[in-house]
C-alpha cells in the first residue's frame, strides 16, 4: 500500500519539516514526542489490548479504534526515555487521528520518508515509523470491515 | 598534559583503570578545557532532552558510519567529525550515553580504530547521572573547530571481519547476545527490530555470556572479581587466548570488548562488528543452533 495521496493535515506536517534547518528539524520531532497523548484509562489498564511494534528501535505499543462514524482513532505507549520513537507516534497521531478509515488507509506507506530526517534520524529508524503505519492501517482495514 | 585520572577505589582493581570515570569525577572535572564529554546514545532525540552540560553529541547511525558502504567513516570523515566537534587529538574524550553505555562503548571502539590516545567512559553512563540529580541542561554545546590530524583507521588490531572469524573457528569466540538469540530461537533481540538475519543461530564454537552479566543494577561495570569469575571462570577465558566477540551489529558486544581488553587487560580481544546481521545471511559459513557452543 504505497499508492494513495497524503492527507493535507500530514502534508502540513512534512511541510513544517522540510521548510525549516536540519538543526531544528529534530527540535520539531522533539516537540511532537512531547505532544503525543498518554494512554487513556481504558487501555492504560489493558495493556494485552495493544499491539506491539517490533521493528521500532525500542519498544512501542499501539491500538487503533474506529468509531460508529468510522472515524479512527490512535492509541500509543512509549517509554519517555524513547523520544524518536515517541516522536514518529506524536506525528501519525497529529496527521492520523481522527481522520475517516479510508483516509487513513489512503496514506502512503513512504510517508516517513518525506519529512526530511532520513540523514538526521537515519534510514534504518525511520523504519519503524513506516512499521507503525503499517500496522496501524492493517487495523483499520480489520476494525472497519 | 592529560587530565589527571580517576583514582576512585574500585577502579584501581581493574587492568586499566585509567579508562573509566566516576560520575564524582566528571561533575569535577567536567569544566576543564582539555576535557570534552560526548553523548552517544541509541535513542538519537536523547540528548535533545537534556544532557550533561557541555557535552557533544556523537551519533552511531548518522555520524559513525559511512553513510553508503557499510563501514566506518575513513580518517579524513573522523578528522572533520572530532574537528566539528571540538575534539584535538589532545583531548581527553570521555564518553557516555543510554542503555549500560552501549552505543558509548561502541562510540570508544570506533574511536579506538583511529587511536585516539585518551579515551574514558563514564561509569553508569546516562543513567547514573540521571539517578543521582546531577545537571542536565538542553542547551546544545557549541565548541571551536579543531583541527583533528587525518589518521589511517586500523582495522587490523580490534576489529574482525567475517573470513577472519571462519579462520578462527576453534578458538575463543564469546558471543554476548540474548539467550533466545544464541541458540536460534530469535532471530533479533526481543522487542527490537528485525534487521534481517536469514538464519538463527550462533558461531560453531561461541560461548554465550550475554553482555548484561558485566554490568550491575546501576549500569556501572562489575567489579573485577566478578568479572573474573564470569568470563575467566565460567567462561574459561585465558588472559592470553586470542578471542572474537559478536553481537547483532556490534553495540553490545562493544560493551564486553571494553571489559575484557580494559578491565580485565586481555591485550588479544577484537569485535566482529559484522556481527549476526552478516552471519546469520551469509551463504555457506556454518552455523549452530541450541544452547552447546
Amino acid at each position: 500500500m504505497t499508492t494513495g495521496i497524503l492527507h493535507p493535515r500530514l502534508q502540513e506536517i512534512a511541510d513544517d519539516f522540510v521548510a525549516i534547518p536540519d538543526a531544528d528539524r529534530l527540535q520539531l520531532l522533539l516537540e511532537f514526542a512531547q505532544d503525543l497523548p498518554p494512554l487513556p484509562a481504558q487501555y492504560a489498564d489493558h495493556r494485552d489490548l495493544l499491539e506491539p511494534v517490533p521493528e521500532c528501535q525500542t519498544p512501542l505499543f499501539l491500538a487503533v479504534d474506529v468509531d460508529e462514524d468510522g472515524r479512527v482513532h490512535l492509541f500509543f505507549d512509549a517509554p519517555q526515555e524513547s523520544p524518536t520513537t515517541r516522536g514518529f507516534a506524536g506525528i501519525l497521531h497529529a496527521g492520523l487521528d481522527g481522520l475517516d478509515a479510508a483516509e487513513v488507509l489512503d496514506t502512503p506507506g513512504e510517508f516517513s520518508s518525506q519529512l526530511g530526517l532520513q540523514d538526521l534520524v537515519s534510514p534504518l529508524r525511520l523504519r519503524g515509523m513506516a512499521a507503525m503505519l503499517a500496522r496501524i492501517k492493517r487495523q483499520v482495514l480489520d476494525k472497519a470491515a | 598534559m592529560a587530565l589527571p585520572y580517576d583514582s576512585a577505589a574500585k577502579f584501581q582493581d581493574y587492568a586499566r583503570p585509567e579508562m573509566l570515570v566516576t560520575t564524582d569525577w566528571l561533575a569535577e572535572h567536567r569544566h576543564d578545557d582539555k576535557l570534552v564529554v560526548a553523548e552517544s546514545d541509541e535513542d538519537v532525540l536523547l540528548y535533545e532532552t537534556g544532557h550533561i552540560p557541555g557535552a557533544v553529541k556523537l551519533d552511531w547511525h548518522t555520524e559513525l558510519n559511512d553513510p553508503v558502504t557499510r563501514d566506518y567513516v575513513d580518517g579524513a570523515g573522523f578528522a572533520r567529525l572530532m574537528s566539528d566537534k571540538g575534539i584535538s587529538r589532545d583531548t581527553t574524550l570521555v564518553l557516555y550515553g543510554d542503555r549500560n553505555n552501549w552505543w558509548a562503548a561502541y562510540a570508544l571502539w570506533v574511536c579506538t580504530l583511529f587511536g585516539h590516545p585518551d579515551l574514558r567512559l563514564l561509569d553508569g553512563g546516562r543513567a547514573k547521572w540521571i539517578a543521582e540529580g546531577r545537571e542536565l541542561t538542553t542547551d546544545v554545546a557549541k565548541r571551536e573547530p579543531t583541527d583533528y590530524p587525518v589518521i589511517p583507521r586500523d582495522d587490523s588490531t580490534v576489529r574482525a571481519f567475517r573470513d577472519q572469524v571462519e579462520a578462527h573457528l576453534g578458538q575463543p569466540l564469546i558471543d554476548v547476545r540474548s539467550p533466545g538469540e544464541y541458540t536460534g530461537e530469535l532471530l533479533h533481540m526481543p522487542d527490537y527490530p528485525q534487521e534481517g538475519a536469514l538464519r538463527g543461530g550462533h558461531v560453531p564454537g561461541a560461548k554465550s555470556v550475554p553482555w548484561s552479566r558485566a554490568a550491575a543494577e546501576d549500569a556501572t561495570f562489575r567489579t573485577r572479581a566478578e568479572l573474573e569469575a564470569i568470563y575467566g571462570g565460567e567462561a574459561g577465558l585465558r588472559p592470553e587466548d586470542d578471542v572474537v566477540v559478536y553481537c547483532r551489529i556490534g553495540e553490545r558486544s562493544s560493551h564486553t570488548w571494553f571489559v575484557l581488553h580494559h578491565l580485565l587487560g586481555y591485550p588479544h580481544v577484537r569485535n566482529y562488528d559484522g556481527s549476526w546481521t552478516e552471519w546469520g545471511n551469509s551463504v555457506r559459513v556454518p552455523i549452530r543452533r541450541g544452547e552447546n557452543p
